[in-house]
């Protein structure tokens, strides 16, 4: 619950030496912080402030404009039910009742075991599914009532720890990008040549 | 008949100007400059165009969308943001269409759909531009029935500045400024959508240096300034355009006041010098003028209190002890708090009386041979070419100055090198920042002019070298021995002072310079050896303001009798047989002159506390008594005689009340003395060499009287790298021991990375243990251990 560990320090760095500036990382800087605790601590974006050379208000700011990021801690797994159209329609807010009485908490809270928290989200771009929710960003689609209650029991009862992360973890498998492999850290100022596949025809 | 040839001559036909474009706005025609925006054009057209987030001193970024216009396009007439398309030849503008006028009333409306509408108890009212534009641009009714937007308020963002989040209209004013100009991006955009507000980090304060800039700049009522919540309304306002003096570098403001009480100051556009910024210091220090422990009437010591008398038995004891002195034993200390016409008057008094010893500084400034070298102004030094800075932290010190060279660095019109004991608020815009320990600073900068990149870059194009006492325990020898390495490289090389004191240059010019070397620390050498029988204190404090407290201790007790002329009972005046109220800022008009030269005015706002006069008038009040014919008994007959003696004023000087920016005066060059090579003794490494640098908010009188500015001084403490904090054994925050031979202090310690090893900063006059008392004039560095306790 603090500043970044020794092991995302050092993945800060090498997150950094990607761009040509260095506050260009802020983002994912943010996204590994928030891996770390599970929520974005103030501790960590004034950490992130250190590491790219920006102050805490600016990475704030720029943190605050995205909903992924949390400021509060939320429950192991965040479980986003759409609430847009083609979901309401076929019945997402009946699903959002059912979700808050099987959970026993209100849309925004997370239950007492800090296992579970529920929100209410905008479109998630399956509408053809509707209606549909995510487990730390994972989709469920044409979801029931009971396809709900069969959810919070593999999720109370662990069977899907392997399949989903717990909230904050970007991805299973970590990007690497070896350091020869990588197109390296230039200026926008510097670079001369259009790219490849403009084939040496004007930009625009 | 003689035919008179009309033809001008080839020769004489100028080129035609590359940028001029030609531009119609509402059917005039324009002449316009590529690059420019539409909207700085139709000022100068005086065609208004409505605008919120336009501020000609950042940048534009289009953030209101109030400033539309109609522009002539090829498929007919289209609307553009006037802030952001620059100028075209040939452009058609029209801002006064059904069509514009309509998007105007859009716009204002939307901006006032979440606006409380609470004018009648907003500061702002009455000089709001949302207001006004509102009533002028707007459609007068809103179509929005359904609940505005609610947040907290008003929330205090910083000690000095509250935040009303319902009344902004997030034109990005205060954050653009914190982040381009001020350089403290302490405030942002934060949240989405219709959440957006501007806020703070939490529990991490607007903590700038520049903060009241952006309650100034504020278009709407969102930012309050604490000094002047609910104390005025902006109709109930007089106002008279100034110059501030509490630094040297003498932005114009305006002092604004309501029934006799100074109120508010507010930046002036001067395009030399402050471009319409002042610091928050500069800004909120008026509440000293109003403060309860002003001195009202004349003191005369009795025993070891004062009793109050009248101005005439107070100046007949002063004018006796005048009279009865010896010879060549009266010392004037101070007169850089006053105009120059106070100065003058006193340089006059003194001429008559034979009175040389005189110095306007108190042992923290430069030598008058600063004067002697090729004189640079802030537009000089921020045009082009490379800016030495061999001074102290600018930031600190004279805080507009450090925003002019930040804007003309960050804009790459001149490479900053800085030579410096440690980091500084310019090191982050520095093109080579080096840092050199205290005494050691003219063989660094020898060594990095050496350097074949640096040379090239000097003789690029001008170079401007910014001198000031960076560390006060090092001689000032030291940093003329900088300025004279920078020289040798670079003799085309200009100068420009960095003097701390309001009106330093000009008291030295007009006539209050040590004459004959005799300066404030051999003045006080002289009053503790007994040889001054009258010592003047021109609204100088030297107990407080004399590195060498021992000294000053010493020169006050020494002085047989001692007259000190001020606003407060200082720490030095308590200890004076005879004290004069003076009149204080806003209190008197008159002149005064700023670190490059500049003469501008300062005006009477209010009538002078009690019975306070200024100092010009208590010098010709005494000159009458002693029997002196100065020929003077009103400020236009000083400013007349000044014009006549003193080189350089005249009748340039004498048109200044009418000029926003004053006028340079180029000085006669004082002779410059040959410096005596001095170096510094080299320093045991178990010890550290102490840098005893000023922080913004200090003890200064004017700062601790100001009750929003009070308690904004850090304290006094000690600061050095961590890794020698690990050697001393001490925790960060713990209280360690300082000491040298001469005495032992104990501060609290800190730690930053930004300080060399070996040095150790300690910020000066800070409340707190008084580091002075280590401190001897005549050693040209001071180092101290540090040990744990």
């Amino acid at each position: 619950m603090a500043r970044l560990t020794e092991e995302n320090i050092r993945l800060a760095r090498e997150i950094i030496s990607r761009y040509p500036k260095p506050r260009s990382a802020t983002i994912p800087l943010l996204h590994l912080a928030q891996e770390q605790d599970g929520f974005v601590t103030n501790e960590a974006m004034e950490h992130i402030g250190q590491l790219v050379g920006a102050t805490s208000a600016e990475v704030y700011g720029t943190a605050s404009f995205y909903e992924m990021f949390k400021f509060e801690p939320v429950g192991k797994y965040l479980i986003n039910i759409c609430g847009t159209m083609s979901c309401a329609l076929m019945g997402s807010e009946e699903l959002m009742h059912h979700a808050e009485s099987r959970l026993g908490i209100h849309m925004g809270g997370t239950t007492a075991d800090g296992l579970i928290t529920l929100e209410r989200a905008e479109c998630q771009a399956a509408c053809t599914e509707a209606p549909c929710l995510q487990v730390n960003y994972r989709y469920r689609f044409r979801v029931t009532a009971e396809n709900f209650d069969t959810l919070v029991d593999q999720l109370q009862s662990g069977a899907l720890e392997g399949e989903i992360p717990a909230h904050g973890t970007v991805a299973a498998v970590r990007q690497h990008i070896p350091a020869d492999k990588g197109v390296g850290a230039v200026a926008p100022e510097d670079v001369t040549e259009g790219p490849a596949w403009l084939d040496g025809k004007a930009a625009l | 008949m003689t035919t008179i040839d009309n033809t001008p001559e080839i020769d004489n036909v100028p080129p035609p100007d590359p940028n001029a474009v030609s531009i119609t706005i509402n059917g005039r025609t324009v002449a316009a400059r590529k690059g420019e925006l539409i909207i700085a054009a139709a000022d100068r057209a005086n065609e208004y165009i409505p605008r919120f987030c336009y501020h000609p001193r950042m940048s534009s970024v289009g953030m209101c969308r109030q400033c539309l216009v109609e522009v002539e396009g090829p498929r007919g007439p289209m609307m553009v943001v006037s802030c952001m398309t620059p100028v075209a030849d040939g452009q058609i503008v029209r801002t006064n269409t059904p069509q514009v006028k309509r998007a105007h009333e859009g716009i204002l409306e939307l901006l006032l759909a979440n606006h409380p509408l609470d004018c009648p108890v907003c500061d702002k009212g009455g000089e709001c531009p949302l207001q006004d534009q509102a009533f002028s641009h707007g459609a007068g009714e809103s179509r929005f029935v359904e609940e505005k937007r609610h947040y907290e308020k008003p929330i205090a963002i910083s000690d000095l500045v509250y935040l009303d989040r319902e009344r902004c209209i997030l034109c990005d004013r205060c954050t653009r400024f914190a982040d381009e100009v001020a350089g403290d991006p302490l405030i942002s955009f934060t949240q989405r959508g219709n959440n957006t507000q501007v806020m703070t980090f939490p529990d991490e304060p607007f903590a700038s240096y520049f903060s009241g800039n952006t309650v100034q700049i504020c278009p709407v009522g969102a930012l309050t300034a604490q000094p002047y919540r609910f104390k005025a309304r902006p109709w109930d306002l007089e106002q008279r355009e100034s110059t501030c003096t509490t630094c040297s570098v003498g932005c114009r403001t305006v002092v604004q006041s309501s029934r006799d009480e100074l109120l508010r100051y507010q930046g002036v556009d001067s395009d030399p010098v402050n471009w319409g910024w002042l610091c928050d210091r500069g800004r909120f220090n008026f509440q000293s003028v109003n403060s309860e422990d002003r001195l009202e009437s004349p003191q005369v010591k009795s025993g070891d209190s004062f009793v109050s008398t009248s101005w005439a038995d107070a100046l007949e004891t002063v004018a006796r002890t005048l009279r009865l002195a010896t010879p060549g034993s009266v010392a004037i200390l101070g007169g850089a708090r006053g105009t120059n016409e106070d100065a003058f008057m006193w340089a006059s008094l003194a001429d008559a009386m034979g009175i040389t010893m005189r110095d306007a500084q108190l042992d923290d400034g430069l030598p008058t041979s600063i004067f002697s070298y090729s004189q640079a102004t802030i537009d000089s030094a921020c045009a082009g070419g490379t800016v030495i800075l061999l001074a102290p932290d600018l930031k600190e010190e004279l805080p507009v100055l450090h925003l002019r060279l930040r804007d003309a660095a960050d804009k790459k019109r001149i490479r900053i090198i800085e030579v410096s004991s440690h980091e500084s608020g310019l090191t982050k815009q520095a093109w080579r920042s080096v840092r050199a320990e205290s005494g050691t600073t003219a063989s660094a900068v020898a060594a990095l002019l050496a350097d074949s990149a640096v040379a090239a870059q000097l003789s690029s194009g001008p170079v401007t070298i910014i001198a000031g006492r960076a560390n006060l325990a090092e001689s000032a020898d030291l940093t003329i021995a900088s300025v004279e390495a920078v020289l040798a490289a670079a003799p085309t090389a200009s100068v420009l002072p960095v003097l701390r004191r309001g009106n330093v240059r000009g008291a030295l010019s007009v006539g209050l310079a040590p004459q004959n070397g005799k300066d404030a620390a051999a003045i006080l050498e002289a009053a503790a050896n007994g040889q001054v029988e009258c010592l003047i204190l021109l609204g100088a404090d030297p107990m407080a303001d004399v590195a060498d407290a021992d000294l000053a201790r010493r020169g006050i007790a020494g002085a047989k009798f001692v007259v000190a002329i001020d606003t407060f009972l200082t720490q030095s005046a308590a200890h004076a047989d005879v004290v004069l109220p003076a009149a204080a800022y806003g209190e008197k008009d008159g002149t005064t002159m700023n670190l490059e030269g500049r003469v501008t005015n300062v005006v009477q706002k209010i009538t002078p506390r009690g019975t306070s006069r200024a100092d010009w008038m208590i010098a010709a009040e005494l000159a009458d008594l002693s029997g002196h014919d100065i020929g003077a008994t009103t400020l236009a007959d000083v400013q007349k005689l000044m014009a006549q003696r003193v080189p350089g004023f005249g009748a340039t000087t004498t048109s200044v009340a009418i000029k926003r920016d004053g006028v340079v005066v180029s000085m006669a060059s004082p002779t410059r003395t040959p410096l005596a090579v001095t170096s510094a003794p080299p320093r045991n490494s178990y010890e550290f060499r102490l840098d005893l640098s000023r922080k913004l908010y200090d003890r200064a009188v004017a700062t601790l009287t100001s009750p929003a500015l009070a308690g904004l001084a850090q304290g006094a403490s000690v600061c050095i790298h961590p890794l020698d904090l690990e050697r001393v054994g001490a925790a960060e925050g713990a209280t360690v021991r300082v000491s040298n031979n001469h005495s032992s202090i104990v501060l609290p310690v800190r730690a930053s990375e930004s300080i060399p090893r070996g040095t150790a900063v300690v910020p000066f006059n800070q409340p707190g243990a008084d580091i002075r008392e280590l401190i001897r004039h005549g050693e040209s560095v001071v180092d101290v251990r540090i040990e744990s306790m």
